[in-house]
């Protein structure tokens, strides 16, 4: 028996290496004769390229080669693609402008890519960029997204409007009639505030090209080398997957903003052809804040028709979407089939209509960031929901508990597409408000009066959907990929194991919670078993990580190649052991013939596998040695409920956050303790949302939060000492029961804290604010109040 | 950051001459705020004169009724110090209360002074305190030394080599931080010397540190927080930025005044 299988709280193997700097990490690599690049990126947000003279700049010390945007284009090189293809109201398909890697005629955001340099050293080659000439012809910026719609500059010109597609989900009809009933309409507009990702390690690419062989390889901090592979290959470079190799080494964090194929990584792969050099290329902080896809930026006007006793009719919801200058590679799933789709929640609202525009700006584009699309979501529902308690009266809890999907109608077919397997909300909620001690709050709310604060408390029951994803569902949807995952699990000869997976570990802790999988299949300890990952030469094929998959879909195909293993080492048990294969059983790493003392140790299974002596050669090939690949029956659902408390302290307008309870469905748990971490984080990065972090471009592109000067991230004094726990009904979609957890936290989270704030400022007549609360938005908030209030 | 020449110095005559004779020399007292700048080359002098080995610029010493400190001490070397502890403990948190350990264990108040950044703490301390610039040519009274943003007295080559506090018979420092830099977005320093009351902002002006008169004139009257609370501050002169408007800081001038007058005691 071992102590390390599903269920132990296993320390986390790869934090050794992590924490004793010992992690390998691209710009850790050097790869003999490497080479090294700089970007020249646009000053401005919106201009044409009027001429680029790289004359100087190649003629400088230690300078190798200056490649621009006509030199990819002569090549041939095609533009970065889009993974997902949405339709308008009308049918028509999304307007997708061109994408160049590096800029051909216009730049569209300060950041855009005009040329490499490739040097001896890294300032050598950012010498050389400096001596580029390139003249701009500056045009106006748009960077709001209804000036965008106005259509005063066009981002592209084959754009009107800028607006990408106008889409719709749910029944409009239906929505009006419900509308048309109701005894109060409840409407709120909001904003999600646009969010910077800050990974810990910025992006960094190494690319070589082997005139040998004719293989090119790209070393690249992303959370899913095989998507790359596919999509800079077939897309952009036009080299097929055999002469294509991507490594993901260890990678420091990526939170969505490491899923995109990015313009470095196919800039690189290219160039390396071209100087046959190893080329390295690192992106500074600065780099990071204002080219790495940023995440949310939506704005929403959302109406509730509700019934005389507070029960939902129907739900109307529009909203906008910046999708920024391009669109990145899941821009425009984002905003709509991971957002929309979510809108019943946690309740049972009859009928739902959505109409999302998304729109093009002079801004870095926008994608996927921890949550992508159900932050948004629930930031909505969960505002929309404590409004209409206010308005009407009633208790927020009730209210909610009124609206609630009770345990007994999963399977629930929402009216948004989406089937929730399982499910019981109302359980998560009311552990969550004993954990919280919701009844006891009137009295913390009187003590912190006398101290002179202002508190509140608020709450978030939400629902999400990871595990993505079925794939015939999501290309349904408009996905232009599958999203199975894959495993191989080899058994070695003297029974270790090595597990090639085909999703990503970039701080989630894969290589523990995979290999606990493993132990409590084989009965091993994970000592005996290492995760693979990262490596297209290494794993036979991926997806990757991120949407909350990795567990959920990569963990299925872990257990079924492990399956398959000890089917396989039955026969060889039963050969050995001559027995029937029916009557051997295998538990605690231990084959044995049932009835009989007979054992084989798994062991001595491996061995005998790999030297076929005595085996059943004539049924079963030797080796033990197994592929899965895994495609899910549905998303998974995790849900559950927040409670923030916060106080308020009116001369400043500071809010300290003094409690904060989640209590999350996350199925199946592995390793409680990663789930716990994972739940913190998701939690700090919401917080983050709710109160800190909000990107700022001026009137004309400029990007006024480009350093930690400006942007606020959320620091450990910024967050209390958080109380999680979960209490989950197994998955019903996948054989390993769980739902996913990386997501979670980030999720539920900011409505929370804000509805928290907002019941704080409630009796100074404040009723609204938006993300992210700073101390200056909410002491102004009290400022109009008064004056809104002296007025009256 | 561009190619420079460094230079370590052995004294303070040595770096100072170094700096003069370079064709475009700085000191470097911490590099808080010198190395990004050169890291994002915004800045491309010709020679780094380090003043790391300079012994004699750093260390606390009691005058009886000042205390004097040497520019290259280090911050968390002011807020240990039972010098600094013990006759003016508003400084001493005040320098606890300097960006984050690293900066604490490199940066210096001579260059902190120096550069003058109109968010740091240090001006505030010696505005209030009425401390005096010590430089390698002469001294300078706080009210002569700040001159603006970024913008002091010091001459080309002037090399400050200590700051002298006179003993307040009360101080205290608070600080609103910006959220994300955790520089001042406000901090007041109120000070009680011989009589003497003097307030003194940071991080609000749009020319640095400054005396805010009103508050001075309150606490002369009645040393006390609400005093300091009840005056409304106009936001004249005041910064804007992403962070904070000009009203926001005018109205964070009076609470930050009042929570120093609390700190003070």
């Amino acid at each position: 028996m071992t102590d390390t299988g599903i269920g132990a709280s296993v320390k986390r193997v790869e934090d050794q290496r992590f924490l004793t700097g010992n992690g390998n990490y691209t710009d850790d690599i050097n790869r003999p004769d490497q080479s090294h690049a700089w970007i020249l990126r646009s000053p401005h947000a919106h201009a044409t390229l009027k001429s680029v003279d790289t004359s100087k700049a190649e003629a400088a010390e230690g300078v190798i080669a200056v490649l621009t945007g006509a030199d990819m284009a002569a090549d041939g090189v095609g533009g970065l693609p889009c993974g997902w293809q949405i339709h308008n109201k009308d049918g028509s398909p999304m307007l997708e402008p061109g994408h160049p890697p590096l800029a051909v005629d216009k730049v569209r955001y300060v950041g855009d890519q005009v040329a490499i340099v490739i040097a001896e050293t890294r300032d050598a080659a950012r010498d050389g960029a400096e001596l580029i000439e390139v003249d701009y012809g500056v045009l106006d910026a748009v960077i709001d997204m209804d000036g965008a719609l106005a259509g005063g500059s066009l981002v592209h010109d084959n754009v009107p409007n800028n607006r990408c597609f106008d889409w719709e989900l749910g029944d409009k009809n239906g929505v009006d009639e419900a509308f048309s009933k109701a005894d109060h309409v409840v409407s709120i507009d909001l904003v999600n505030n646009r969010l910077i990702p800050n990974a810990m390690e910025p992006r960094a690419a190494i690319s070589e090209f082997d005139r040998s062989t004719g293989q090119y390889t790209l070393y690249t901090t992303t959370q899913n080398p095989h998507v790359i592979r596919l999509l800079m290959g077939a897309f952009v470079l036009q080299i097929p997957e055999h002469k294509l190799r991507v490594i993901a080494p260890d990678v420091g964090g990526g939170f969505g903003s490491k899923i995109f194929h990015y313009a470095e990584e196919a800039i690189l792969t290219w160039a390396a052809g071209k100087v046959h050099r190893p080329i390295k290329w690192t992106a500074e902080r600065s780099e990071s804040f204002a080219t790495d896809a940023h995440g949310r930026d939506h704005e929403t006007h959302a109406e509730l028709a509700l019934d005389k006793d507070g029960a939902f009719l129907g739900l109307r919801v529009a909203t906008k979407a910046n999708v920024g200058a391009y669109l990145s590679t899941f821009g425009s799933s984002v905003p709509t089939y991971l957002y929309a789709t979510l809108l019943a929640g946690v309740y049972t609202t009859p009928v739902i209509y959505a109409e999302v525009q998304t729109v093009f700006t002079n801004t870095v584009p926008v994608d996927a960031y921890r949550g992508a699309g159900r932050p948004e979501c629930t930031y909505l529902l969960e505002r929309l929901v404590n409004k209409a308690a206010r308005e009407l009266g009633i208790d927020p809890v009730e209210i909610r508990k009124k609206n609630m999907i009770q345990a007994d109608q999963y399977p629930y077919q929402t009216p948004v597409a989406l089937q929730y397997d399982c499910g019981d909300i109302p359980a998560s909620f009311e552990s969550a408000l004993k954990a919280a001690d919701y009844t006891g709050f009137e009295k913390r709310r009187a003590a912190s009066e006398k101290d002179g604060k202002l508190r509140g408390i608020g709450i978030s029951t939400y629902v999400e959907a990871c595990g993505i994803a079925p794939s015939a569902v999501a290309g349904a949807l408009g996905a232009r990929a599958g999203l199975y995952e894959s495993a191989q699990v080899r058994v070695h000869p003297t029974g270790s194991v090595t597990v090639f997976t085909g999703t990503h570990n970039h701080g989630q802790g894969h290589e523990t919670t995979f290999a606990q999988l493993v132990s409590e299949s084989f009965g091993i300890p994970i000592e005996h078993v290492e995760i693979s990952h990262g490596d297209t030469d290494q794993v036979q094929f991926g997806m990757g990580t991120y949407g909350s998959r990795s567990l959920a879909v990569g963990g299925p195909a872990i257990l079924n190649a492990c399956n398959k293993v000890i089917d396989k080492a039955k026969k060889i048990a039963a050969h050995i052991m001559e027995a029937d294969v029916s009557d051997i059983e295998f538990a605690d790493g231990k084959f044995t013939v049932a009835g009989t003392d007979k054992e084989m140790a798994f062991g001595e299974i491996s061995l005998a596998a790999y030297v076929p002596h005595n085996y059943p050669i004539e049924e079963i090939e030797p080796g033990l040695d197994e592929n899965a690949f895994y495609d899910p029956l549905n998303f998974s659902f995790p849900g559950g409920a927040h409670i923030c408390e916060v106080e308020v302290d009116p001369d400043t307008g500071t809010t300290e956050i003094v409690g904060f309870t989640a209590v999350d469905d996350v199925g199946r748990v592995v390793n409680p303790m990663i789930v716990a971490g994972q739940v913190h984080g998701g939690l700090a990065q919401g917080v983050g949302q709710a109160i800190l972090e909000g990107c700022v471009y001026d009137d004309d592109g400029q990007l006024l939060t480009g350093s930690y000067m400006d942007y606020t991230m959320p620091r450990a004094d910024n967050l209390p000492s958080f109380s999680v726990a979960t209490q989950s009904v197994m998955g019903a979609s996948n054989p390993l029961e769980v739902k996913g957890v990386g997501e979670v936290g980030a999720i539920g989270s900011p409505p929370a804290v804000v509805n928290a704030i907002l019941d704080a400022l409630a009796p100074l007549g404040v009723e609204d604010i938006s993300m992210p609360t700073t101390s200056q938005k909410v002491w102004q908030a009290i400022q109009d109040s008064n004056v809104r209030q002296a007025a009256e | 950051m561009y190619q420079f020449n460094y230079q370590k110095a052995g004294s303070a005559d040595e770096a100072a001459s170094a700096v003069s004779s370079a064709e475009d020399g700085r000191f470097l007292a911490g590099g808080m705020t010198l190395i990004p700048t050169l890291k994002q080359r915004l800045a491309q002098p010709s020679d780094l004169v380090d003043l790391a080995d300079v012994n004699d610029l750093a260390g606390v010493s009691d005058g009886g009724d000042s205390i004097t400190i040497g520019a290259m001490t280090r911050h968390v070397d002011v807020a240990t110090s039972n010098v600094v502890q013990s006759k003016i403990p508003a400084l001493a948190s005040l320098a606890d209360n300097i960006g984050d350990p690293q900066v604490r264990n490199r940066g210096t108040i001579g260059g902190s002074v120096a550069n003058n950044d109109p968010a740091a703490d240090y001006p505030a301390a010696v505005l209030a305190l009425n401390a005096t610039v010590i430089t390698n040519q002469r001294e300078i009274t706080a009210e002569d030394f700040f001159d603006g943003m970024f913008t002091t007295a010091l001459e080309d080559g002037e090399l400050i080599t200590a700051v002298r506090f006179p003993v307040p018979d009360k101080a205290g420092y608070a600080k609103f931080p910006n959220p994300a830099s955790r520089y001042a977005l406000v901090g007041v320093m109120v000070a009680q010397t011989g009589g003497e009351t003097r307030v003194s902002v940071t991080g609000a002006g749009q020319d640095g540190v400054f005396r805010a008169a009103e508050i001075e004139s309150a606490l002369s009257g009645s040393w006390s927080a609400d005093a300091a609370k009840g005056v409304k501050m106009s936001d004249d002169g005041l910064n804007a930025d992403i962070h904070a408007s000009a009203e926001y800081r005018a109205h964070l001038i009076s609470v930050m005044a009042s929570r120093a007058v609390d700190a003070a005691g």
